[in-house]
């Protein structure tokens, strides 16, 4: 008995860690979807998002709903630039290219906010907008944190099913994930949907980022390379494109990965995850919905 | 023995260099500290001449390099560890050996991996490195030597001048041979085009693999000169951040040129390390804001890297 009790604790907080993951992962499969591209800078946008909800809190002392708006605001703005300076240039490029650009951008955000007139390349102490706290039910103990989580998660990806499946933009960017030339043929312009699809992606991220800071009380700028690089796997086990996957993913990656911790031993956490990726890109690089169209 | 005769005047000319260092070293001039970067400076670019083999000429994007860097020095250490050596003539046979020994985890490891394309096989070979890392972070658990997360400490310092700088231009000849040979050719081919090389007969999934495994006989080489030059191991050494490093050496030296990725691996561990001593901490933070602005600007205006003005052949 207990140990189905832990066992469900564990799932709790699994799906708390899939949620967030869920979150940065979409990011990443719009983006592929569109561009085919992996945007590698998307873990730092995740961090962006953090970092922002930290100043919030501290400097000005926002509420919890301001602080979501305010992140994932300043974040799609900022996914949005880097596109438009760093990505769009190279649109004609190869693929490594702009990979190599992303990388690139990556780098530079993480450096240039370790600088000490920065954040300094320390660990920063998060503080929770508000006081935790604990609801015991039987033996699972389940606290605010959690629930706002969930129920942030789940806002987001309604308010995000409402963007791509009943606005015009979100048709133009299904339309554009399909075939970017034929949709630019049909007289849409592109380069508005592809910054619209960074945009989305990057509050996500941004929100994501303050969800993952507030059950982690700890932030760094270095933070998002990890959380990005599983997210992208979760993209891919979903099948890299599709927008349900990557949200199933999300949740497969946080929950196997807090079992992992608590069963097998915590530094084993990030190997399995790549073991899951390579099952999937060996026997299936498309993911679970992902149709065999495309040979990876 | 036809191919050391035509090749006699590089022969000459890297005497020539080795004598020129050597006297340098012997004159007192430099520090401890400029000697050891300068052989660190020969074996990063052994290591990332190994990335050029298989990014550069071949055209398989691998963010996983350093982790066969680290495969290598790991295995250097603990062979030299466990069999006793002390001294120049028997680390040669131990390094080839962890050379030997990491081509045969690229060919395990790119057996599968080969297979997929561009970004994914990024992802995979990056997923690569980070097992790498994961696995030497929790090596003591194996055996104490290897000494997990806390570094792999008491290798003894035997990589001089001699060994690093002949390895490195011994293998810098032969690469040069092998580019030309018909599995270079091969590679070059398939950079340009996989799908028409293959359509020709050729087997295009061998080549790829050869010139994997080959890279990363070199990085295993390169990673067996640097445990015994710094004696000193930690997982951290070797993790994503390094292969973006030898990534960067390629970029900057252009993809597929020999004399790009010597001179920009030279540039570059001098650019890194040697300006610690010219420059306070405080501005040498910026080095890595530059670094990526300079990656950027490469990707924009030269696309196959600085010194190479188009793709290469």
């Amino acid at each position: 008995m207990e140990t189905i009790l832990y066992i469900i604790q564990q799932l709790i907080n699994g799906i708390q860690l899939g949620a967030v993951y869920a979150l940065i992962s979409l990011g990443y499969t719009m983006v592929y979807g569109v561009l085919r591209m992996i945007n590698f800078a998307h873990g730092d946008i995740f961090m962006l998002g953090a970092f922002i909800a930290y100043y919030g809190i501290t400097k000005f002392n926002l509420p919890f709903p301001v602080l979501i708006i305010i992140s994932s605001l300043i974040t799609a703005i900022i996914a949005i630039l880097i596109e438009r300076i760093a990505y769009k240039p190279l649109r004609n490029a190869p693929k490594i290219s702009l990979l190599i650009t992303a990388v690139g951008v990556s780098l530079f955000l993480e450096y240039t906010l370790s600088l000490n007139a920065f954040f300094s390349p320390n660990y920063i102490g998060f503080p929770r907008p508000f006081e935790i706290k604990n609801y015991e039910l039987g033996l699972i103990s389940i606290n605010n944190i959690h629930l706002i989580i969930f129920s942030v998660t789940i806002i987001s990806l309604i308010i995000l099913y409402l963007l791509i499946y009943k606005t015009k933009y979100g048709i133009a960017m299904r339309a554009a994930s399909h075939d970017l030339e034929i949709t630019r043929l049909m007289g849409i312009k592109t380069d508005s949907v592809i910054s619209f699809t960074f945009g989305i992606g990057g509050a996500l991220a941004g929100i994501g980022g303050l969800l993952y800071a507030m059950a982690y009380p700890q932030i760094n700028v270095f933070m998002g390379i990890m959380p990005g690089i599983k997210s992208f796997i979760a993209a891919v086990l979903g099948g890299i494109g599709i927008i349900h996957g990557a949200v199933l993913g999300g949740f497969i990656i946080g929950i196997s990965e807090v079992f992992v911790s608590a069963f097998l031993s915590s530094t084993f956490r990030d190997g399995v995850i790549f073991i899951i990726l390579f099952i999937f890109l060996l026997f299936r690089p498309n993911g679970i919905f992902g149709k065999s169209i495309e040979k990876v | 023995m036809r191919f050391f005769i035509e090749l006699r005047k590089l022969i000459f000319i890297s005497l020539f260099i080795y004598l020129v260092i050597k006297l340098f070293f012997i004159s007192g001039i430099p520090t401890d500290y400029i000697i050891q970067i300068t052989l660190y400076s020969f074996i990063i670019v052994l290591a990332s001449l190994g990335l050029n083999i298989i990014y550069g000429y071949t055209g398989q994007f691998s963010l996983g390099h350093a982790a066969f860097y680290g495969i290598g020095a790991y295995c250097t250490a603990y062979l030299s560890k466990i069999l006793g050596v002390e001294t120049f003539y028997s680390l040669v046979p131990v390094v080839f050996l962890s050379g030997i020994f990491t081509a045969f985890i690229a060919y395990l490891i790119g057996g599968p991996i080969l297979r997929l394309k561009d970004d994914f096989l990024a992802i995979a070979t990056l997923g690569f490195g980070i097992l790498v890392r994961v696995f030497l972070d929790n090596s003591d658990r194996i055996t104490e030597t290897l000494g997990g997360s806390r570094g792999f400490v008491g290798i003894n310092k035997i990589t001089n001048l001699e060994l690093s700088f002949f390895i490195t231009v011994f293998f810098i000849l032969i690469t040069k041979n092998l580019i030309d040979s018909r599995y270079g050719l091969f590679w070059r081919a398939i950079k340009n085009d996989e799908l028409a090389v293959s359509s020709i007969g050729v087997n295009t999934f061998n080549a790829k693999l050869i010139a994997f495994i080959y890279g990363c006989f070199l990085a295993g080489i390169a990673g067996g000169l640097y445990a015994h030059l710094y004696t000193f191991l930690h997982p951290s050494n070797f993790d994503i951040l390094k292969s973006i490093d030898f990534l960067i050496i390629v970029i900057i030296g252009g993809m597929g040129s020999i004399s790009g990725t010597i001179v920009a691996g030279l540039f570059w561990v001098f650019f890194i390390e040697g300006l610690r001593i010219v420059l306070p901490s405080e501005i040498l933070e910026y080095r890595w804001v530059l670094i990526p602005i300079i990656l950027i600007l490469i990707m924009m205006l030269r696309p196959y890297g600085l010194m190479v003005k188009k793709e290469g052949y």
